[in-house]
């Protein structure tokens, strides 16, 4: 037997894909567009996202049927507080450079609008368990795409790769930069990493033309 | 057979195929179709896009020309100051002219060969004509760089402003941004050390930074950005015999483009006019703050801001950007009283940005990418005006 039913492995899989939460849905944009400038920064990002929604599906599932549905905002707002001061707190005790690097986006998580979306569109009415895959389906595709984005942003930008240098030294004129490359300075600065969701964006909807809306 | 002949042939042989939209380009670019429309309305008119084109081109190739002396002539000055003496004697030269063959025609030719192939895999990709559009993009690239821009730096730019100025947004006349200032705005950002300082605006200025004899090749705006005295006197400013991008610094050759394409109603004269109002308007606001002690000399704003406002038209690229970027009838506001904002803001932002801001002296084609994003509201607001006031008299008449 399959470790998961059709349906469960579809709630991990489509928003890799097709349901995308950045390029699809276009959810998320603000930090996809402030911590990509660094490869390590956007797994990092994508890390603490997939804690934060994966176990805050799984808990406001838990709880859906005593939250009272007035007040259920702010109870989500409480949970993933919570959770992102957690999330907050391990980046600091282990890793404080990157913390300051990631600085206030860290606590942006809670602002974060995949993570409300999941939590009213699918918490609120799935059990535990299928909140869970939902969680880390939705967090896996949205740090695919900071992965890929800090990816060629790093790599085009700095010409390193989670601080190697890749394409050689830049001031020691090695590698590509013996031949007059220069870093594209325009990679690190927010406006391209707009254009380079936008590219994937293109490039996803030319492969698959269902995703193309009608106007 | 002729050319014409071949070329027909080549195009109806290619008919139908995914390659003909290259084959059509290449045909009526060089002549009039055999084929005649049948039946139905016949509108003839010369001055399709192509023609159009063409004119704007013409009034660039002064510029151009200008540009291609001012190259050797600023690189043999550097040299040697002396020569500076007697301008007009040692300034159309053959040596001076032979710099700029070897350092602006690649520009040119990278320039039209990467933009022209981009826009040639799209046709043929997306199965529509090629678009003229690029035609005058090509020839502004070139002149609104600096003389030392490495080439492969120019091609990435090239295709990035291509693509993403203009093909995304469905091509040649869809386009919201100016795709040659959006091409000058990556150059920009992605590698400032090559598009801005005092060592990128001569040609070999780099190389003779190294050595004893450096001379600073600063443009005068960034002399004045940095408070320091200017050599050039005010004939040399209009004249264009300074250094800058290369076809931009010619004042007076740049008006002449202009008076070409206002006669030849290619050109919006109200939006030029604007242009150097608003310019002028702001140019003098921030004299009378100098004259009115508000600042002193010890500010770091002071070197522009005390600059007069008839030297802050000739100086940077206010003027090429005036004529030759805003009047861009895609990117401009369309109607009339939608112009005269457009362009006076224009000139307004681009003296605001250059004074306040000394890390981007040449604040004009930020103010035009800026105001470019701005048209379509401008001329919404001025038709809905239009439409309000017409309404109000309509109401008045009926009461």
């Amino acid at each position: 037997m399959a470790l998961l039913s059709k349906k469960d492995a579809a709630l991990l899989t489509d928003p890799l894909t097709d349901n995308n939460p950045i390029t699809v849905q276009v959810l998320g944009i603000c930090s996809a567009l402030a911590i990509t400038a660094e490869l390590k920064a956007s797994i990092v990002m994508a890390i603490s996202v997939m804690a934060v929604l994966g176990v805050g599906n799984v808990v406001i599932s838990l709880l859906r049927n005593i939250i009272p549905s007035k007040i259920r905002i702010i109870v989500q707002l409480v949970i993933v507080a919570a959770l992102v001061i957690i999330v907050d707190l391990i980046l600091k005790a282990f890793s404080y450079e990157l913390s300051k690097t990631l600085s206030v986006f860290v606590g942006l998580i809670i602002t974060n609008c995949i993570i409300m979306g999941r939590f009213e569109a699918f918490a609120l009415g799935n059990g535990p368990w299928k909140s869970f895959l939902d969680g880390l389906g939705n967090s896996a595709g949205y740090g695919i795409i900071l992965i890929i984005v800090g990816f060629f942003r790093e790599l085009l930008g700095s010409g390193t790769l989670l601080g190697f240098k890749v394409l050689g030294d830049p001031i020691e004129k090695t590698g590509l930069y013996a031949f007059g490359y220069e870093n594209n300075g325009f990679m690190l600065l927010s406006p391209m990493a707009l254009i380079v969701v936008g590219i994937i964006i293109w490039v996803q909807r030319s492969k698959n033309k269902t995703l193309i809306e009608e106007n | 057979m002729s050319l014409k002949q071949n070329l027909h042939n080549l195009k109806e042989k290619y008919k139908g195929t995914k390659m003909a939209p290259a084959f059509n380009a290449i045909h009526t670019f060089l002549y009039m179709p055999n084929d005649v429309t049948r039946g139905g309305t016949h509108i003839k008119a010369a001055d399709d896009l192509k023609r159009t084109m063409n004119i704007v081109i013409m009034a660039m190739v002064p510029c151009l020309l200008f540009g291609m002396f001012n190259a050797g002539y600023q690189h043999y000055a550097a040299i040697d100051a002396s020569l500076r003496d007697n301008v007009l004697v040692n300034f159309f030269t053959f040596d001076n002219f032979w710099i700029g063959i070897i350092k602006v025609l690649p520009l040119v030719i990278v320039s039209y060969g990467v933009g022209l192939g981009v826009e040639f895999i799209f046709a043929i990709i997306k199965g529509h004509e090629v678009e003229e559009g690029y035609l005058v993009t090509g020839m502004l690239v070139p002149l609104i760089v600096p003389i030392d821009t490495p080439l492969w730096m120019l091609a990435v730019a090239v295709v990035f402003g291509v693509v993403i100025g203009k093909e995304v947004f469905g091509g040649t006349g869809m386009n919201i941004l100016n795709p040659a200032l959006t091409i000058r705005a990556f150059l920009f950002f992605a590698y400032p050390t090559w598009m801005s300082g005092d060592k990128v605006w001569v040609y070999d200025a780099v190389n003779r930074a190294v050595t004893a004899d450096a001379i600073s090749g600063e443009t005068i705006l960034g002399s004045y950005a940095q408070n320091q005295e200017v050599i050039y006197s005010n004939f040399d400013k209009f004249m264009g015999f300074i250094p800058g991008s290369v076809g931009e610094t010619s004042t007076l050759l740049i008006l002449l483009g202009a008076a070409f394409l206002v006669f030849t109603k290619i050109g919006s004269w109200r939006i030029i006019v604007a242009t150097f109002l608003g310019a002028a308007v702001m140019g003098l606001i921030f004299n009378q703050v100098v004259t009115a002690n508000i600042i002193t000399d010890s500010s770091k704003f002071y070197g522009l801001m005390s600059t007069a406002w008839y030297e802050h038209l000739m100086i940077g690229g206010l003027a090429f950007g005036a004529v030759f970027m805003a009047t861009d009838p895609v990117t401009a506001s369309q109607t009339n009283t939608g112009k005269w904002i457009y362009g006076f803001l224009i000139g307004f932002i681009s003296i605001m940005i250059r004074v306040f801001n000394p890390a981007y002296p040449e604040g004009v084609f930020l103010a035009i990418l800026l105001m470019n994003v701005f048209a379509p509201t401008i001329d919404h607001y001025v038709v809905q005006g239009n439409v309000k006031r017409r309404l109000n008299r309509a109401k008045l008449k009926t009461v």
